[in-house]
């Protein structure tokens, strides 16, 4: 079971992250499980979700602590103590960031994905709401899933032409993040 | 990969989706609800279904909860199949009329997404909710995820509607860690949850109100009538029980999934140590139980997944001889120290031979039942078991009060 931990802020999407990619689990014969915690819901305020991918039933219905993998989709909280607390050894990250490269180090970090992918959405849907690009480039980043699935399942949370435009957008994340080894 | 069975649909859905989806395929007569988080996307999800046609129904958007509940209360006691849904202030601010419902025995069907009570405003999972409308002469039952909120739903008509039983049912799940929780999720077909359901319809019809004719309906009882209808309504909860656990099986037969009715047992067989639990701390408490279980220790989950009535008789029987049972509450029993549901367990100690009890209470206010509190919680009562000083209560998250006031 790979955990992963996506922080951001309401309006990015976040929560919409961590259902298609829990979707895409699905749609693979495999077990996808993801909340999010907020307190009120606001724009702009911080969330965060949790996502447990795997081969079995996930049964666990608590937040994540030692994630696998972390997914910062508001780049203010790029440096923020609180989005690596736990990262586990082999630690990958996923960076919504403006700027192409990072020199973000964390002792269990091996691997950096950094995409601009409220360009991208500005570009394909006209809105700075990252999270499709950001569910494309989790597939290439981890590797934990094709990209086929992914684009698949918007088809749950998307129609018409917003659903062809964000699929671009997930297929554009998956194309464009830019992986760092560290 | 889960088998798809009867035609069903493999999704990838939130728990409170699950709730709409499973109304949808009672084929209600009217829904009436106020949103309220963190139940607010049953009835976004129910208002999409009748806005496309897929749910054929009367969608009556009332002013607030209070008009929720009456308008289903009505539509129950003309004969009609309803559904509504809330949480928390919600729940509240319903309460006059959730008692009234009871009363007039109104099949009423709702879902209940547990959030702290008003008192201390908290937008936070927790079950007051539902111990602060226990008493309400409803049956209450507790789903752990988003598989067993769908499937709760469809037991709960077949439970409120059945001739024997004639109550309403409310399906209680965590808000948060259930109602916004996606996960997989087996739909039925139409057909089957038709079959399914089809044996209310074979059954004598219940009393109505029709207008025109003269007769009346819960409402007024004078002393002795009122004395008849509270026993014969205490009679009715008793009836559910066994109720509950027939529905059970003939949900097996129809499509698969069997949960053990009143309660569902998890690696009890031959558990000495014992956690009881309710909701979607199951899956948590679970998971920790097979990290326990692969150290050799024998310890056992008792779900409860009926709250009221009570399962006193499944319970006793379960526990009857464990050498100590800890008993995890997301909620207080204001008056007493020990959670709610310890404190009933409590009442049958003298009947469970010998087995020692113990109260954690946790999970409150979104509080976190974290895996390593689970084990906390199981080494515990371990030390029970073994003979050791372990507290009658301790607050599992909050250390401070363990200290001794």
């Amino acid at each position: 079971m790979s955990e992963v931990r996506f922080h951001g802020r309401g309006g990015q999407g976040v929560v919409t992250t961590s259902k298609i990619l829990a979707n895409a689990f699905g749609r693979i014969g495999q077990f996808g499980a993801s909340f999010p915690m907020f307190g009120f819901e606001r724009r702009g305020a911080p969330v965060t979700a949790f996502g447990r991918f795997s081969d079995k039933p996930v049964r666990e219905k608590t937040q994540i602590y030692n994630p696998d993998v972390i997914v910062v989709l508001d780049p203010s909280q790029k440096s923020s103590e609180a989005v690596f607390n736990g990262l586990l050894p082999g630690g990958m990250m996923l960076l919504n960031d403006s700027e192409p490269t990072t020199d973000i180090s964390h002792d269990n970090l091996v691997k950096i994905g950094v995409i601009d992918a409220n360009k991208i959405a500005l570009e394909e849907i006209g809105l700075p709401i990252p999270n499709t690009v950001i569910a494309g480039a989790f597939a290439k980043l981890t590797g934990m899933i094709d990209i086929g699935p992914v684009t698949q399942a918007l088809d749950d949370y998307f129609q018409g032409s917003k659903l062809s435009a964000n699929m671009v957008c997930a297929k554009r994340g998956f194309d464009e993040v830019n992986i760092i080894d560290l | 990969m889960t088998t798809p069975r009867n035609d069903s649909q493999i999704k990838v859905i939130t728990g409170n989706a699950a709730a709409a989806i499973g109304a949808k395929l009672a084929r209600p007569d009217v829904v009436a609800a106020y949103p309220i988080t963190p139940q607010t996307e049953v009835i976004e999800q129910l208002s999409l279904f009748h806005a496309t046609g897929e749910l054929d129904c009367e969608l009556i958007t009332v002013e607030g909860e209070n008009s929720a509940m009456n308008s289903v209360m009505a539509a129950s006691l003309a004969g009609g199949r309803v559904f509504t849904a809330s949480s928390s202030w919600g729940l509240v601010f319903m309460y006059d009329a959730v008692l009234a419902v009871a009363g007039a025995r109104a099949p009423v069907v709702m879902v209940n997404v547990n959030r702290e009570t008003p008192g201390i405003i908290a937008v936070s999972c927790g079950q007051q909710d539902m111990i602060s409308t226990r008493d309400s002469g409803w049956i209450f039952t507790i789903a752990e995820n988003c598989q067993e909120v769908l499937d709760q739903v469809l037991m709960a008509y077949r439970l409120a509607e059945d001739y024997d039983i004639q109550l309403p049912v409310m399906v209680h799940y965590d808000g948060f860690y259930v109602s916004y929780l996606s996960e997989v999720v087996d739909i039925p077909s139409q057909e089957s949850v038709d079959q399914f359901l089809s044996i209310l319809k074979t059954q004598p019809e219940r009393t109505k109100l029709v207008p025109g004719q003269k007769l009346g309906c819960g409402s007024h009882g004078i002393l002795g009538g009122y004395l008849e209808l509270r026993h014969k309504h205490v009679s009715a909860m008793e009836r559910s029980k066994a109720k509950f656990d027939q529905i059970d099986q003939e949900f097996m037969d129809q499509f698969g999934r069997s949960y053990g009715g009143q309660v569902e047992e998890y690696c009890m067989e031959d558990a000495e140590v014992v956690l009881v639990g309710s909701g979607s701390m199951c899956g948590t408490i679970k998971s920790v139980i097979d990290e326990k279980r692969e150290a050799g220790i024998k310890v056992g989950l008792l779900k409860l997944r009926m709250y009221r009535p009570f399962p006193s008789e499944r319970i006793i029987e379960s526990l009857k001889g464990r050498k100590a049972v800890g008993v995890v509450d997301r909620s207080l029993n204001f008056g007493f120290k020990g959670g709610p549901i310890y404190t009933e367990i409590k009442a049958f100690e003298t009947q469970m031979g010998g087995a020692k009890l113990v109260s954690f209470i946790d999970g409150i206010a979104n509080t976190d039942i974290t895996k390593a509190n689970v084990a906390n919680m199981i080494d515990m009562t371990c030390d029970l078991a073994a003979g050791k000083d372990v507290p009658e209560v301790t607050w599992v998250s909050y250390p401070e009060a363990n200290e001794g006031v």
